[in-house]
């Protein structure tokens, strides 16, 4: 049997997977109150983490600023509720790479004070497009898709191409994740709004909405809005439900048939990309001065009693959002932050929500993997890729660790979908080898430039020292110089004075 | 028979012709070999093979005065790397060494501010006036332990990084 494929005309490979959003779709999406203590990571975007700007002891108000963007690429942390910060300390958090993260722990006092809106901003048409991304940067809005990268910095590299459109992001394409569909539908004037906005910033003149297919609700929302406001910028699209046709670079395929190069960005082509929870996020902050404070995420899988949408503040440990739905139940087994594809697993439900957190799974076992066998290249992996690389020949090179072979066969280019391990039939974990491969790769060059860094550093200095030795030796020649010039009496008198020195030097 | 032996001959002679003007006008430039011999290194300046920097082992190593087995930060890999420069036989390394990347501390209560550690490091990732306390700038630092004999009051350590 070879792998199942869909023919999209435009996007390659990828996979219809069984859906499982029922269960998290039912209910409307609930508010989980403000927790005991908040657990606020500095580190919760792409970049540099940012610098804590509160101390031990101090008292904070909802939405006050607490860290600050620090380096070129990077989101300020607000507080996400009122309290005290009690610690500044390593804390276990779901990031990729490492365990723990500095975090500010806040325990909130219950009272909820809200800072004082410094300005009421007037409406947005009127505002400059460069104050509205600055403005966009304070309000530490970053991409709520998952790839959290700092919104404003990706707009403002936006602006120096020539863009053409703008596209929301609805597709949600990964399983049991329903967080943007619940959103889109009880919040879809919010998405819109935030996408006047971003088409006022960003200066473009269309704006696609694109959802899945298997969204209908979701769809009649947004079609309703966009019929209120009757603006001929907007088309909304629904696309086939294929996984991974909501990764970035595989939307702008799917939407404009552009293919986006190797290493370049969807602005190589025209497109900017947003997430519809990003959008609304920016809404809150422009018109409602709410900076991002909370996100929409859901809590489902077999392992949790109600499996639902809820808003939780940004800090919130998975514990109490789990507590909030009703708690585990008997079978839970695994729990994994973010989808069963890309998503991490998680020893500790100790870990806060973070802007990332699109969901939290809770299943009742293991994925069946079944044990690992030889490849038999059968190419299945080749057929379901998005990006058309060939994992079985990138599997062979990541064996045995040849770089130069795996860069030219385009592991750079790996989504880390997760579709190659899912049709492959010797159950061999690609996704993970190939993710282990390029940290590997990632160390070596950073182990190079350090190298590099060290070596111009031991030549700056054995020039440094190399003068200063010239210096000491041209002195030198200048003294005897002098002495010889004065004669040999007072050379003879110098010597003197050397076994002879006056008694005060004793 | 005799065109085709003299054409070969023609042909040979011109061959051998350009390459002897080929390898004397374009010498085979050792100060090159040495810088790529020199990338291969950790730049760690450490002077546990017995060279003071990575850049005089590398010269070394081209000149056949020394084995490529001598570098301990570099680990097998570098050995491996340079055997397959240099088409030499890939040994074992001389020593056996940690490979955990590892950097230097100055215990700041202990530090008197002599100013000799400052000067034993290779890179100058030491900052510190006299009589002032010094402090290591661990960005900079690439674990070659240089420091720690020179101090008098035994106060720095190495801490290995995670």
């Amino acid at each position: 049997m070879s792998a199942p494929t869909y023919d999209l005309g435009k996007l390659h490979g990828g996979l219809r997977l069984p859906g499982n959003k029922e269960n998290s779709t039912a209910a409307a999406i609930q508010q989980v109150p403000v927790p005991a203590h908040l657990i606020l990571p500095i580190t919760q975007h792409v970049g540099d983490a940012a610098e804590p700007i509160v101390g031990i002891g101090e008292r904070v108000l909802k939405g006050q600023l607490i860290a600050e963007p620090y380096g070129s690429l990077g989101a300020p942390v607000h507080a996400s509720s009122s309290g005290k910060i009690v610690a500044i300390e390593p804390w276990p958090v779901s990031r990729r790479h490492g365990d723990t993260a500095p975090c500010i722990v806040i325990e909130c006092d219950g009272e909820d004070r809200a800072v004082e809106v410094a300005e009421i901003l007037p409406a947005f048409e009127t505002l400059p497009a460069d104050f509205l991304l600055s403005r966009i940067l304070q309000g530490g809005i970053v991409g709520l898709g998952g790839a959290v990268f700092p919104t404003a910095q990706k707009l403002m590299q936006a602006t120096t191409c020539k863009l053409e459109y703008l596209i929301l992001n609805g597709v949600e394409c990964e399983p049991y994740i329903s967080c943007d569909d619940m959103l889109m539908r009880e919040y879809a004037e919010k998405v819109v709004g935030g996408a006047r906005i971003l088409l006022h910033a960003l200066e473009v003149g269309s704006c696609y909405i694109v959802v899945e297919s298997d969204k209908p609700e979701a769809i009649r929302r947004l079609g309703e809005v966009l019929g209120d406001l009757n603006d001929d910028r907007f088309v909304l699209k629904q696309v086939p439900t294929i996984y991974p046709s909501g990764g970035e670079d595989q939307l702008v395929q799917l939407v404009t048939n552009l293919e986006v190069p190797t290493g370049g960005l969807p602005t190589d082509v025209g497109c900017v990309v947003q997430n519809v929870g990003t959008a609304a996020a920016i809404n809150d902050w422009i018109i409602d001065n709410k900076p991002l404070l909370s996100r929409i995420t859901t809590v489902t899988g077999d392992g949790v009693a109600q499996p639902m949408n809820v808003e939780a503040r940004i800090g919130t440990t998975v514990a109490d959002i789990v507590n909030f739905v009703g708690g585990y139940t008997d079978r839970a087994e695994q729990l994994i932050i973010g989808g069963p594809m890309t998503g991490k697993s998680v020893t500790t439900d100790r870990v806060p929500l973070v802007k990332a957190t699109n969901c939290i799974l809770v299943l009742s076992e293991a994925p069946a993997g079944g044990t690992e066998r030889p490849c038999i290249r059968c190419g299945d992996c080749a057929a379901v890729c998005p990006v058309q690389l060939l994992p079985q020949q990138l599997f062979w090179y990541a064996c045995a660790d040849d770089e130069a072979k795996m860069r030219s066969y385009g592991l750079l280019d790996c989504i880390e979908c997760g579709c190659c391990d899912l049709v492959c039939p010797s159950h061999i974990p690609l996704t993970a080898d190939f993710r282990t491969a390029r940290a590997r790769m990632q160390e070596q060059a950073d182990e190079k430039a350090r190298a590099e860094r060290a070596r111009q550093r031991f030549e700056a200095r054995n020039e440094r020292l190399r003068q200063e030795q010239q210096i000491r030796d041209e002195e030198l020649a200048k003294q005897k110089e002098s002495a010889r010039k004065a004669g040999p009496d007072a050379i003879a008198e110098i010597l003197m004075r050397r076994q002879d020195p006056p008694d005060e030097d004793r | 028979m005799w065109i085709a032996v003299l054409t070969i001959t023609v042909i040979a002679l011109l061959a051998g012709l350009a390459l002897s003007f080929a390898s004397r006008k374009l010498p085979a430039d050792a100060g090159e070999l040495v810088e790529q011999v020199n990338n291969l290194l950790p730049q760690t300046q450490c002077a546990q093979c017995g060279y003071p920097g990575c850049r005089p082992y590398a010269q070394a190593i081209v000149d056949g005065d020394a084995a490529i087995n001598l570098c301990p930060p570099g680990g097998d890999d570098t050995v491996r790397r340079l055997a397959a420069k240099l088409g030499r036989n890939v040994l074992p390394l001389a020593e056996p060494y940690s490979l955990a990347r590892a950097v230097a501390v100055i215990d700041e209560s202990l530090c008197i501010g002599c100013t000799h550690c400052r000067s034993a490091c290779p890179v100058d990732a030491i900052v510190g006036a006299h009589q002032l306390m010094h402090t290591i700038i661990e960005t900079e630092c690439t674990g070659c332990e240089l420091c720690i004999a020179p101090c008098p009051v035994d106060c720095i350590s190495m801490r290995i990084l995670a």
